[in-house]
């Protein structure tokens, strides 16, 4: 009798609930590969184009620290696809006024095309292109997490779905080609920011935390104005910050030698 | 003159002195009133000072046994108002090799974009073109070969041009031109620092016969016109070279052979440079034509050549690059060389040349480990360039490194240099 009674209250509990959440499916949450979609849109291809200036503070598990300033232009050839980079570093100093260009490849087949410019010798440098999980200029920041991972090289899980987020476990198709094992992605529904990734090494432990911890609207288009890398490995942790940001700025495609020799005001301001 | 050059140093920083000073004003009466003062658009001031040190692992009975000993403050000035880009960028050094102090001007430029598919830059700057990786064919701007070899920093490769380039940007390709109205010749080897092969003593040299020369320096009268054709095809970079001019290191003697000469010479070539499998690839080709000595015949200047390179880099491991090149250098009318050569070994017709590249970053990338090498099968040298660079904090590097010779024979390019192998040390200030 006492177990007919459980039984009861457990069904009469859960079906209200189990109405509930198909509801909120049908109605609220995407597939995945809608979610993954709009996640890689918003965190990398806002406007058709834009510029920033990046602050990117360095503090190793010793708190020293270091610090990187840059300004950024970027183009898209097409949302979710091309795209090409120019970056003006300003600091640190020995650095000062060298370009770096990327033409970025969404299909991971083709490698990105990449230049550097040298201010002092005046030498356009062509670099070959590197494996993506090297730290972009000595930070804990990775040129994957500053251009973006293609949605191609991973199998993409919706695990977890709350009030405010949805949590994607992505599961590389090359595994040998990168260090993690996998990683999930906490995307806000609303916005579909990514706010919060973590990523897990061949133990299944946590590793690498990346974080949104700001973010705002900028001309309607919520942006990441500033994000924390943490290496739970190496106890090192970057903090990037990004100013000035201005979408759809009506840039001409100065991605090109003659602008690595001059660069554009847009960056030298 | 010496004193002369120092003083202009003096007066350069003093003026950026005073452009600080008015840039700060600016700032603080930007707001209160439209001055004239507001007009002038600030100034940046960079730079860098650097102390540096080295000593040859061999005697060298015609040269001192410190390779490089020096301080150097680099003052960089910029400054952008509406109309283009001004900049100054000048080297005070305090040379203990050779008990001087100096002046370096390393650029004063003026650059302006008048029209749309116009670029103009004016002025002494640094100029580069070309494919190669300390090789050079087809970027015929002066080089300052005695700074390479006793261990200066990389930068200063590459002398500065007193030149006008005018860049022009179509739609089927674009066109580099400068005009160098008075001849630049390299800062080659001459004797002072390095010691070297003299063909007319038959032995090794320096001090006691420091190279004297004779080179075109009427102005705008012996000038040099260089120009590239380019183009950017799916991102393979294609050009085309001329060069009129002359020989950038003394490549003949007058007929007295009592002085180095620069001949004339024009240069014809090509390039392509592209992504080739996981790396980048270049081919560069030039014809080097000894203009005062078209037939070969004439043994006081040089002959013709043929000079051709490929290259190939790729990361073959995180953050661990290696680069390979091949280079040859073919001498045309080899016979009648032979014939007409007055004494010493001759050359070969073909010199060959490999080269290679290891660059690993290590601690962050704060550490750089890079060892770049020159080896001839046909010379029988070697020219190693170990170097490794740590970045203590932002503004602070500490470098050491090795410029080492090796070769069988006295006479060749890098076998001559035997005696100048040196390991030097310095540290570096950057603001």
């Amino acid at each position: 009798m006492k177990q007919v009674l459980t039984v009861i209250l457990v069904l009469a509990l859960s079906l209200p609930m189990v109405a509930a959440g198909e509801n909120g499916a049908s109605k609220e949450v995407p597939d995945v590969e809608t979610i993954v979609n709009k996640a890689n849109i918003v965190a990398y291809y806002q406007g058709k184009d834009g510029k920033a200036k990046v602050t990117m503070t360095i503090t190793s598990k010793q708190d020293q620290k270091r610090q990187r300033k840059f300004n950024i232009l970027r183009k898209d050839t097409e949302d979710g696809g091309d795209q090409k980079y120019f970056v003006y570093f300003q600091k640190p100093a020995d650095v000062r006024k060298m370009v770096f260009m990327v033409h970025k490849h969404a299909d991971p087949d083709k490698d990105d095309d990449r230049w550097l410019y040298l201010p002092a010798l005046d030498l356009v440098k062509r670099i070959a292109a590197g494996d993506k999980r090297t730290s972009f200029v000595g930070s804990d920041f990775l040129y994957e997490d500053v251009s973006g991972r293609s949605l191609k090289e991973d199998t993409h899980e919706l695990i977890r779905t709350t009030d405010e987020l949805f949590v994607v476990k992505n599961t590389p198709k090359k595994p040998d080609t990168v260090e993690f094992s996998y990683y999930n992605v906490s995307i806000d529904r609303k916005t579909y920011v990514p706010m919060k990734m973590e990523f897990y090494d061949q133990e299944n432990k946590l590793y690498r935390v990346i974080e949104s911890t700001k973010v705002e609207m900028i001309q309607k288009i919520p942006t990441v104005v500033k994000s924390v890398v943490s290496d739970l490995k190496t106890g090192s942790k970057t903090e990037m910050e990004f100013a000035d940001v201005k979408y759809d700025i009506d840039l001409e495609d100065i991605f090109q030698e003659r602008y690595l020799r001059r660069p554009p005001r847009e960056v030298t301001r | 003159m010496m004193r002369y050059r120092i003083i202009i140093g003096l007066v350069l920083i003093l003026l950026a002195e005073v452009a600080v000073v008015q840039a700060e004003d600016v700032a603080s009466e930007e707001k209160a009133d439209n001055s004239i003062f507001s007009k002038l658009p600030p100034i940046e001031i960079h730079g860098f000072y650097e102390s540096r040190g080295g000593y040859r692992l061999r005697k060298d009975k015609y040269e001192k046994d410190m390779s490089i000993m020096e301080d150097r403050l680099q003052l960089d000035l910029s400054s952008y108002p509406d109309w283009g880009d001004l900049k100054v960028k000048g080297d005070v050094i305090a040379d203990w090799v050779t008990e001087r102090g100096d002046f370096d001007l390393r650029e004063a430029n003026i650059f302006v974009s008048p029209l749309d598919f116009l670029d103009l830059k004016v002025g002494r700057q640094a100029l580069t073109w070309g494919t190669g990786d300390l090789i050079f064919i087809n970027d015929l701007f002066p080089k300052d070969w005695q700074s390479f070899f006793i261990g200066r920093d990389n930068e200063y490769l590459k002398a500065p041009s007193d030149a006008l380039k005018a860049s022009f940007f179509g739609d089927s390709a674009n066109l580099d031109f400068v005009y160098t109205p008075q001849f630049d010749p390299d800062r080659h080897i001459d004797g002072t620092r390095l010691s070297y092969w003299n063909s007319n003593l038959g032995r090794l040299a320096g001090e006691d016969a420091v190279i004297h020369t004779n080179k075109p320096n009427r102005w705008f009268r012996d000038s040099e016109f260089a120009a590239r054709l380019y183009k950017n095809i799916e991102n393979y970079e294609f050009a085309l070279y001329g060069y009129r001019g002359y020989w950038k290191s003394p490549s003949g003697q007058d007929d007295s052979m009592s002085q180095a000469i620069f001949p004339d010479l024009n240069v014809y070539g090509a390039s392509v440079r592209g992504a080739i499998g996981k790396g980048i690839g270049n081919i560069e080709v030039g014809y080097y034509e000894s203009a005062d000595d078209l037939s070969g015949k004439n043994p006081l200047v040089d002959n013709s050549q043929m000079r051709y390179l490929a290259g190939y880099t790729q990361e073959i491991a995180q953050d661990f690059t290696a680069g390979v090149q091949y280079y040859l250098e073919q001498m045309q009318d080899f016979s009648q060389y032979k014939n007409s050569l007055i004494s010493g070994p001759a050359r070969d017709k073909d010199r060959h040349l490999i080269t290679l590249r290891l660059t690993k970053l290590l601690m962050n990338q704060n550490l750089r480990c890079s060892f770049f090498t020159y080896y001839s099968p046909s010379d029988k040298d070697v020219y190693m360039r170990p170097n490794v660079n740590y970045k203590i904090d932002d503004n602070t590097a500490l470098e050491f490194g090795a410029n080492i010779f090796f070769g069988d024979y006295p006479n060749t390019f890098f076998g001559q240099l035997q005696n100048n192998t040196n390991v030097y040390a310095g540290m570096r200030y950057t603001f």
